[in-house]
């Protein structure tokens, strides 16, 4: 029996080994090349590029947008997911339809769509105007609001799924247990409900926050050139300025930050499973 | 149920209908503009017009770009679903240290910053000699597909009861052919989602293709992005569209054989 398990290990063995080469190894030697200089080992890259009070202002506006989209989403999707595991037939058809429709839309296409809907003659300001809240079209494409509506929007369904893979499983006897032992509704929520599902509310946070810090389609069709993203400035470095060591090294600070979500969560939930 | 149950019930619901239309607002407004008289997007649209979607055969190189898409989201999955199917049995089953790193390791792509991935692998595809276009994108495009089989992969097996492996096996099958009619076809749903879900985030790609196409070889979101800095007319609204149709169409399919809710558990 042992024999044929360990055999079984080596089932691993070709995609592992893909892995390795194919995603890997390039980005392991993407951060050595980052630490390369003209002689020798150098943080010189990156000294230079933190020294740069432009590329810190990207740097913040990314972790901005990606902080702000993520909490925009979750504040969305937390009770959507709670609505979802109550609904039945039609009404959980309806919700399901929604999240998994948009996912199967291009990004480029809804980043687009968006674009459109928040042009100065575009849909949202003539409605806003005929339902008489502005007089004059309100300014909304090139904003950051308008790029953390859009890309909290494109990303939603990877906030609602966790959560509502969590929610659904949740023992709906265990709330109803601590109110008759005469819990009040918000000591409920906070000691219960919450808890049980922070699982879901980590995955699909942490899942959010990666995609958004990376984003690339989305702030350049709705924000432009103008407010630039890590993301924006790695695109510019490689296919417009041919500066690669900048580019390599804003990389590896891109992919750090999204090491470091990674290992966070999932030692986070974890956590939260060893609680339970 | 005491008031404040009925009250916080209440607002989830209307929350959950805001962000249904949320949701979906992107695709009618999609499909709205793409059947505009307009040359501009103009919305309601001032009459409705075919025109746009007749401008679709004079887009050069579009067909191109959409048999390329295809072609690397077919294979791609196909190759992931093998791949993966191997590691996550050898995951599930095996017993090694290191497997949750394992696990959390085929998974980690869909987290890693896209752009990122493309630099990397432009650049390592320059230093190891690999020049084709068609090859680059379609490595690229496995690691971009195999965490989506994985991730379902990973959770259907850990609720697959083995048991019918070893009774298969105990009635003479061999192990390769107990996995084969055992295994796979109690898995289908999970086939059938995690593979949809990698097809469809490679037809998406951006990110990563950008820094391997070739001009020959241009992927259909690279191709619009590209109609879009050049013409930004309604025809894009059109090939979306298409795409919209596309995708509920599938649905439809995955919906009936596997059960739209079974498709969100990940």
């Amino acid at each position: 029996m042992i024999a044929r398990t360990n055999r079984i290990a080596l089932l691993a063995v070709p995609g592992l080994a893909f892995l390795a080469v194919i995603y890997a190894l390039p980005l392991l030697l993407l951060l050595i090349k980052s630490l390369r200089g003209v002689e020798g080992m150098t943080i010189v890259t990156y000294v230079e590029f933190f020294a740069d009070s432009y590329n810190m202002t990207v740097l913040w506006r990314t972790l901005r947008i990606a902080t702000l989209t993520t909490l925009l989403a979750l504040i969305i999707a937390y009770p959507t997911a709670f609505a979802m595991a109550r609904a039945k037939g039609i009404w959980l058809t309806m919700f399901l339809v929604a999240l998994v429709l948009p996912m199967s839309l291009g990004v480029i296409v809804k980043a687009f769509a968006w674009s459109i809907l928040f042009r100065s003659n575009g849909f949202l300001n003539t409605t806003l105007q005929t339902l008489g809240i502005t007089e004059e079209p309100v300014r909304m494409l090139f904003t950051e609001t308008a790029l953390i509506i859009g890309a909290a929007n494109v990303f939603l369904p990877f906030m609602v799924l966790p959560i509502y893979s969590v929610v659904r499983q949740l023992n709906a006897s265990l709330p109803e247990a601590a109110s008759s032992l005469g819990a009040s509704p918000w000591f409920r929520f906070t000691r219960v409900t919450l808890p049980l599902s922070l699982p879901g509310v980590v995955a699909g946070s942490a899942f959010t926050f990666s995609l958004a810090i990376s984003m690339y389609v989305i702030p350049s069709l709705i924000v432009g050139e103008r407010q630039q993203t890590l993301s924006m400035l790695i695109a510019r470095s490689f296919l417009y300025l041919r500066n690669e060591p900048l580019g390599s090294t804003i990389s590896a600070i891109l992919l750090a930050i999204a090491i470091f979500v990674v290992l966070f969560s999932s030692w986070l939930v974890g956590r939260l499973g060893a609680r339970r | 149920m005491t008031q404040t149950d009925r009250i916080t019930i209440c607002i989830a619901w209307i929350i959950g209908f805001a962000c249904v239309i949320f949701l979906m607002l992107p695709i009618v407004i999609t499909v709205l503009t793409s059947f505009t008289s307009s040359a501009v997007y103009t919305l309601p649209p001032p009459e409705w017009s075919l025109r746009w979607y007749q401008s679709l055969e004079r887009r050069s190189g579009l067909w191109e770009s959409v048999q390329l898409s295809l072609n690397l989201a077919l294979v791609s999955t196909a190759v992931s679903i093998i791949l993966g199917t191997l590691a996550a049995i050898a995951v599930t089953r095996g017993e090694f240290r290191g497997k949750e790193a394992i696990a959390t390791f085929t998974v980690s792509p869909l987290m890693m910053p896209g752009l990122v991935l493309g630099v990397a692998l432009l650049q390592f595809f320059r230093e190891i000699g690999l020049r084709d276009a068609y090859w680059s994108l379609l490595l690229g495009h496995i690691v971009i597909t195999l965490p989506f089989v994985m991730r379902t992969l990973l959770a259907s097996m850990s609720a697959f009861d083995f048991a019918l492996i070893d009774a298969a096996r105990t009635l003479g099958m061999s192990y390769p052919r107990a996995i084969f009619s055992v295994l796979i076809p109690n898995l289908a749903p999970a086939y059938l989602t995690g593979g949809l879900f990698a097809f469809l985030a490679s037809m998406d790609n951006y990110p990563i293709s950008i820094f391997l196409t070739d001009a020959r070889n241009k992927t259909l979101p690279i191709k619009m992005l590209q109609y879009l800095e050049e013409q930004p007319d309604p025809s894009l609204a059109a090939i979306s569209t298409g795409l919209i149709l596309l995708a509920i169409v599938v649905l439809v399919v995955a919906s009936r054989t596997v059960g739209l809710n079974r498709m969100v558990d990940t």
